[in-house]
């Protein structure tokens, strides 16, 4: 069963009073059922359609759209690896190569213990601090191998 | 060297309220209340500035075109920086949040505009809060609200992110996301200064272009027509990134020299190798080779050397780098981001990758230079959107400038060379 916990609520409220049209709140009402969650589920689009009267197969319309809503749950830590083409240049394929190895999976793969999912991702704007990944919200750019083993070992 | 928008971009606490307006910060809004809207209109119009966001519309023309007598009007600030190269309005938000919501402020008085949204891209979910801080800020010392300064003008502005989708970044595509819809790009005309947010007059505007605005209104438009070039006025954030030593984000007077910007702000190229092309303004531009290096970077010079300026981001590929991975690479993005709404864009970008994919492998058969050529025509203006036209950019020019880096894939399939 979804249900909006105590943050998501307040956080929800204060959505819902920035637009005279509430079928707006549709996107960041699924980013809070992501925060929350971690991935938003059929039951959430139901809920959320029934928050903004809208049918959940709207929802789930909208939400497919946006590559950032993930249906399936993702790591504690979700690592979003740049590829595209300043990156590209600053030799991001190899380090991309070399994170999957250090965590033991595919590139599109969650760790067995679900704290790491590492997925391939288009340009992020930090393109003058190339090659980059983020984390959760955090980016860290410049990366080296070296670098990359000091952000992931310091990740609780 | 003339800073408008970078000049204290790295003091310290600049993203808070006091020391902001120890920097003169909100001052332009005394001087743009005791003008009437129209008279700021018209300044904005007598300064030159045009969209920094890719388009390079002149900004004040935009402005006045808003339907008349038609309430309530919106101004959406367009912060979905998602072209690839392309990273300055990230450093603008993160460091200095109230001068987006100065120029926000004098948009809005401007045009009669009472309610105003930034659309983040989701991915700027920190830049989201740092603007919710700010946002909150200037609510409290009275520059947004009900009667701002006493002016009887009232604003609110709020922040919204986006999800993840390129497209978004295209105005009309921003606005049915912001609508709680599928980011696809709406049908023009109607443009949405008649019929843009919720079918209401809408000005939709980069985070660069606003940021000017201050400036503007605080120093005169004649001031800001005096730099740069007769038809590229003031200054442009360029997000110098590639095979350059010193990557970074800078503020060039528009006009001044590709090379410059390359070799004196950005140091020069990587290991000092040789410069072999460049992008002059995000991925959705020709590139172009090292002989027009010294093509002077405002949007007139760079479009006559068949290229643009775009957003401003210089991508700097040196001779190390075959274009074809390049491109392919590009092409990957592009084929993803297509919205899938319009066939020729949707089928079109398929088709390219996985021909640049079958060159990559030495595969030559049914001449695939030709075969790009003939897709990259037939999508040539016939997309739904300019994302199609972006997306045959690299490989028209790819192939134009450097047909041998096509041919060395090729060459190596037929002498077995290929892997």
């Amino acid at each position: 069963m979804f249900a909006f916990n105590e943050t998501s609520e307040k956080e929800i409220e204060k959505i819902l009073g920035k637009y005279p049209d509430r079928q707006s709140a549709l996107l960041p009402l699924l980013t809070v059922t992501q925060r929350q969650e971690r991935h938003i589920t059929p039951e959430a689009m139901v809920e959320i359609g029934r928050r903004l009267d809208l049918s959940p197969a709207y929802v789930q319309s909208v939400a497919s759209f946006y590559t950032m809503y993930h249906t399936e749950k993702v790591g504690r830590y979700l690592i979003l690896f740049c590829i595209n083409i300043s990156c590209q240049l600053n030799g991001c394929d190899d380090l991309l190569a070399y994170t999957a190895k250090k965590l033991g999976i595919e590139i599109g793969q969650t760790t067995p213990d679900e704290k790491f999912t590492l997925l391939r991702e288009e340009c992020l704007a930090a393109c003058t601090g190339a090659p980059m990944m983020r984390i959760n919200d955090t980016f860290y750019e410049f990366l080296t191998p070296a670098k990359i083993d000091e952000i992931i070992d310091s990740l609780e | 060297m003339t800073q408008i928008l970078f000049k204290n971009i790295n003091l310290e606490g600049l993203a808070t309220l006091p020391v902001y307006e120890g920097q003169g910060g909100y001052r332009s809004l005394e001087i743009a209340f005791k003008k009437q809207p129209e008279e700021v209109v018209e300044m904005v119009k007598a300064s030159g500035l045009r969209g920094r966001g890719g388009a390079g519309f002149p900004a004040g023309l935009k402005w006045s075109f808003l339907a008349k007598d038609v309430f309530p009007r919106y101004l959406c600030c367009n912060a979905d920086e998602s072209e690839p190269g392309t990273c300055k309005d990230r450093e603008l938000l993160l460091k200095n949040p109230h001068l987006l919501i100065e120029g926000m402020i004098l948009c809005s008085y401007a045009c009669r505009i009472q309610t105003g949204y930034i659309y983040f891209r989701g991915e700027f979910y920190d830049l989201a809060q740092i603007m919710e801080k700010a946002l909150d800020e200037a609510r409290r010392k009275g520059y947004l609200g009900k009667n701002i300064m006493g002016s009887g003008f009232d604003l609110d502005i709020h922040t919204h992110l986006g999800a993840g989708a390129y497209i978004c970044g295209e105005e009309s595509a921003l606005l049915n996301s912001l609508e709680g819809r599928r980011g696809e790009p709406r049908m023009k005309p109607p443009f949405p200064a008649v019929e843009g947010l919720y079918a209401k007059p809408t000005v939709i505007n980069n985070v660069e272009t606003l940021c000017c605005v201050p400036w503007i209104i605080s120093e005169g438009p004649e001031k800001y027509a005096a730099i740069g070039t007769e038809k590229s006025k003031g200054t442009k954030l360029v997000s110098v990134s590639g095979h350059v030593k010193k990557p970074g984000n800078y503020e060039v007077v528009l006009g001044t020299p590709t090379r410059e910007i390359i070799y004196d702000l950005a140091g020069g190229i990587r290991d000092d190798n040789k410069l072999k092309a460049f992008i002059p303004g995000g991925s959705s531009v020709p590139m172009l080779p090292a002989e027009l290096v010294d093509t002077p970077y405002d949007y007139e010079a760079l479009q006559a050397a068949g290229s643009m300026l775009g957003s401003g981001a210089l991508i700097v590929i040196d001779h190390t780098m075959n274009v074809v991975e390049a491109t392919h690479r590009l092409m990957s993005f592009y084929m993803h981001e297509s919205c899938g709404k319009c066939t020729p864009c949707r089928e079109g970008t398929r088709w390219l990758w996985q021909i640049l994919s079958r060159i990559m492998k030495g595969q030559s058969e049914g001449d695939p230079i030709s075969k790009l050529n003939d897709i990259c025509d037939n999508m040539s203006f016939k997309c739904f959107c300019p994302l199609g036209d972006a997306a045959i950019a690299p490989v028209v020019s790819g192939i134009k400038h450097f047909r041998a880096d096509y041919e060395e894939f090729l060459q190596n399939a037929a002498t077995g060379a290929a892997g």
